[in-house]
């Protein structure tokens, strides 16, 4: 009996903390990109333009290559980038900390500069969409 | 009570002894003398873009100026919450290279490949085997050290491609 509590509890614990971690982090971006009176909703289209524009040496595609479905290399380490798409690695864009780290990391190596939330959210919503 | 702090005290300095004592023998490059020390976040976020470098690889002054210095590091953008970002610090000079007695560590150097250590290690490499398409860079440690992500450079486990 009290074993069964014991687990009912943890389970309960590890519900809520999935809860907690739960919130979408394009959510948050959108609430930020609602600022801008001009936005009008995120594209795929202007993600995928994104993907490939070239900013001081590099563009996204370098390290994750065209097809986000495959794994990337990273262009001076070589250290091998699993894919972007979550069709292929359902991890991707699940954790709001993670997200905003790595857009701040790499949108100043390849645009050397922070990404907007417009151009943010039009890149998940892009690779999001890409099918299996 | 005074006994029981007296003794806190000693176990504290002896605990402090061996890790310098131990200190050398870690650090020897094939020394696979006892567990390399390892920090889950450094795993995760070094470990992120390279194999998460041991800190026995370099001297503390170094990865100071390094964990200092991450939105600029090596041409790209490292840069890290300040939380995680002195969780690893500690961790790194903690268990950094130490000088020999009496000797000044060069803290100047932040690449690896550019120690006098790394160099000697690896004289015996061409040119050519860097750059072929098997190890691509010197940053590829796992290409010749199967467990280097696992912070083991033994010698008798290298396998150059």
């Amino acid at each position: 009996m009290k074993r069964t509590a014991n687990i009912g509890a943890l389970a309960a614990m590890l519900l809520a903390g999935s809860l907690a971690q739960a919130a979408d982090p394009l959510a948050a971006i959108s609430t930020a990109a609602r600022t801008d009176k001009a936005f009008s909703g995120f594209s795929a289209e202007r993600g995928a333009a994104l993907w490939e524009r070239k900013g001081k040496d590099w563009s996204c595609s370098t390290c994750h290559t065209t097809d986000p479905r495959q794994a990337g290399r990273h262009t001076v380490t070589g250290k091998v980038i699993k894919p972007m798409a979550p069709a292929s690695n359902p991890a991707r864009f699940t954790d709001s900390a993670k997200v905003e780290k790595w857009f701040k990391r790499n949108c100043r190596d390849v645009f050397n500069r922070e990404c907007t939330a417009q151009e943010k959210g039009d890149v998940i919503t892009w690779l999001r969409s890409i099918k299996p | 009570m005074n006994t029981t702090r007296d003794l806190q005290r000693l176990s504290a300095a002896t605990a402090l002894c061996l890790v310098f004592l131990s200190a050398p023998l870690a650090a020897r490059a094939d020394g696979a003398k006892k567990p390399a020390p390892t920090n889950p976040v450094w795993q995760e976020e070094c470990g992120g873009c390279h194999v998460a470098y041991p800190p026995r690889f370099l001297p503390a002054e170094s990865w100071k100026s390094m964990m200092g210095s991450l939105d600029r590091h090596f041409g790209t953008d490292a840069s890290l919450d300040a939380r995680a970002a002195a969780t690893i610090e500690a961790f790194l000079v903690q268990n950094a290279k130490r000088s020999k007695t009496g000797q000044k560590a060069d803290g100047s150097i932040l690449r690896i490949t550019e120690t006098k250590w790394f160099r000697s290690e690896h004289d015996e490499i061409s040119a050519a085997k860097w750059k072929s398409p098997a190890v691509g860079s010197a940053a590829n440690c796992a290409a010749c050290h199967p467990n280097a992500e696992k912070g083991s450079f033994r010698e008798r486990d290298i396998k150059v491609p």
